[in-house]
């Protein structure tokens, strides 16, 4: 073996063990905070093992209330999806039709969640429903705006060979709108992904509901915070990270499989 | 002989084209086309070769004239015609097989049908072994032969090709060219063709039609006489290069009028 690909194959090595390295080095660093504090700022910052044993302890109401606030963000995320498609559709129409929904779309995405919420609790009641709202709001707008785009941004070479072939209006958008958005889509849909399980927790936060098992990791920061129980609110948050972890993953996968094959964000220089 | 049957096939006469109010883009042209001529359009940019095209095929309407395409105006003719673009126009998302399709899957013809003559079409240009393959993974030749695989699949009686090798280098651009002839002898199709090369209009056409510009208009006509099948050795020979330097002359007095 030459010298050069001992390095090259060092180089792979080394890059699959520094993220690694790195978060070894992380906690410490974590342990190295945790030991500088004094004894009555100790309850501020649990040490990495305390969290680990509130994950074990707390596991129960956590993962319970993952499945929650997992549940409320899926729904909400598919509403936005399927609605936002076929508010997308229509807004393509025409810049007229754009022009006459566009402002509204932009107040409806400026206005607070934090203000919206309280009237949604009195429209819907506390709960699932609530939190399938909040989400559904924070993920409607990136998802109109990239699939409109999208939509609106068919190649006109395109086009004109579907004019030049007779292409109905409603065969353009199935078999040459719709298709040549995708990409566009999942931009939206990537973005969608991120936002959605922010939005079911601050969801569940402030309009959950707390009876009979049914709330989420909102509820649980709430009932953790109150009792400064340190770890147990780390844990909660790690719980939510993973959650937007399966959400992104699943996009990731899901644009895997409709692009990979055709678009060159998945081309590997062996064109 | 089909070039000697007494009715066009299409016809312009006193055709007129502006869009909105602008300045007028054509001026007058009139042509006609027999049955298996092959037509190329040459002038200075400018001079409204493509729109010629677009307003056969019915794409744009006319200003002004009229245009006769088999007996029906060109928006009604459009079964009969098929269009080659500048670019490839394939759809990225589908493979070699189902862009081929789009215009038979457009006009509600059957799965299996479609499969067929897209087989067909492919193996006519050589892309019979490329069906499966995105067209991403093509060369910049091969998916122009996409294209016109694609053209042929309607089985047009005429085919308009709007400088389909322009982007192409030389020598896939005469390979094409052999092809497309060859291809012409199977399925006797009128073609129109707009290019920017001499070269590649004497050795396709057996009429150029030379427009001058600002507005277009028909300056002249020069036909080409050599016997097709044509191959390498038409190109190659002495009276082909005299005719390059005779039509490339016309050209350049057509530029110096304005």
């Amino acid at each position: 073996m030459s010298t050069k690909r001992k390095k090259a194959s060092l180089g792979a090595v080394a890059r699959k063990l520094l993220p690694f390295a790195t978060g070894v080095g992380m906690i410490f660093v974590w342990y190295g905070i945790c030991m500088s504090l004094s004894a009555d700022q100790r309850f501020l910052l649990p040490t990495p093992h305390e969290v680990a044993r509130a994950f074990i302890e707390k596991g129960p109401a956590l993962w319970g209330a993952a499945l929650n606030t997992g549940g409320g963000a899926l729904i909400g995320f598919g509403l936005a999806v399927a609605l936002s498609f076929l508010f997308a559709l229509v807004l393509s129409l025409s810049p007229l039709v754009r022009a006459s929904f566009y402002p509204y779309l932009m107040i409806l995405q400026m206005t607070p969640i934090i203000v919206i919420a309280p009237i949604l609790i009195l429209w819907v009641g506390p709960g699932l429903k609530s939190v399938v709202i909040i989400t559904f709001l924070i993920c409607f707008f990136p998802m109109v705006v990239n699939t409109t785009q999208g939509l609106i941004s068919t190649d006109s070479n395109l086009v004109a060979f579907f004019k030049m072939c007779k292409a109905s209006k409603v065969q353009t958008i199935l078999f040459l709108r719709v298709p040549a958005a995708l990409p566009y889509f999942f931009t939206g849909l990537r973005i969608a992904a991120t936002l959605a399980p922010i939005g079911a927790i601050v969801g569940d936060y402030i309009a959950g509901n707390s009876a009979g098992g049914q709330g989420g990791l909102g509820f649980l920061t709430i009932i953790y915070s109150s009792q400064f129980q340190m770890g147990a609110l780390f844990a909660t948050a790690a719980v939510g990270c993973l959650l937007g972890f399966i959400f992104v993953m699943g996009v990731i996968a899901l644009s895997w499989l409709a692009l990979h094959k055709w678009h060159d964000s998945f081309s590997h220089g062996d064109t | 002989m089909i070039e000697d049957s007494p009715l066009p096939i299409v016809e312009l006469r006193d055709v007129d084209k502006r869009y909105g109010d602008g300045p007028l883009i054509l001026d007058k042209i009139s042509f006609s086309a027999k049955r298996g001529d092959f037509i190329t359009l040459i002038g200075p940019s400018g001079c409204g070769k493509s729109t010629i095209l677009k307003l056969i095929s019915g794409l744009n309407p006319i200003s002004g004239g009229r245009i006769v395409v088999d007996g029906l105006e060109p928006a009604n003719a459009v079964e009969k015609l098929a269009f080659v673009f500048q670019e490839p126009t394939l759809l990225p998302w589908r493979t070699v097989a189902q862009n081929v399709e789009v215009p038979m899957q457009l006009h509600g013809a059957d799965a299996k049908l479609r499969q067929e003559v897209a087989r067909k079409s492919l193996s006519l240009v050589g892309l019979g072994d490329r069906m499966d393959y995105y067209p991403r993974q093509l060369s910049g030749g091969q998916k122009m032969r996409v294209s016109i695989a694609r053209a042929l699949s309607v089985s047009p009686r005429i085919l308009l090709l709007d400088e389909p090798f322009g982007a192409l280098d030389e020598m896939t651009r005469d390979h094409l060219n052999e092809e497309l002839l060859a291809i012409r002898q199977q399925l006797a199709w009128t073609a129109f063709f707009v290019t920017h090369s001499v070269a590649e209009a004497v050795f396709l056409s057996n009429r150029i039609i030379v427009l001058s510009a600002n507005p277009g208009r028909v300056h002249s006509e020069v036909r080409v006489d050599f016997p097709y099948p044509r191959t390498e050795e038409t190109r190659e020979s002495a009276p082909f290069g005299k005719m390059v330097a005779e039509v490339s002359k016309i050209l350049r007095s057509v530029e110096r009028l304005h």
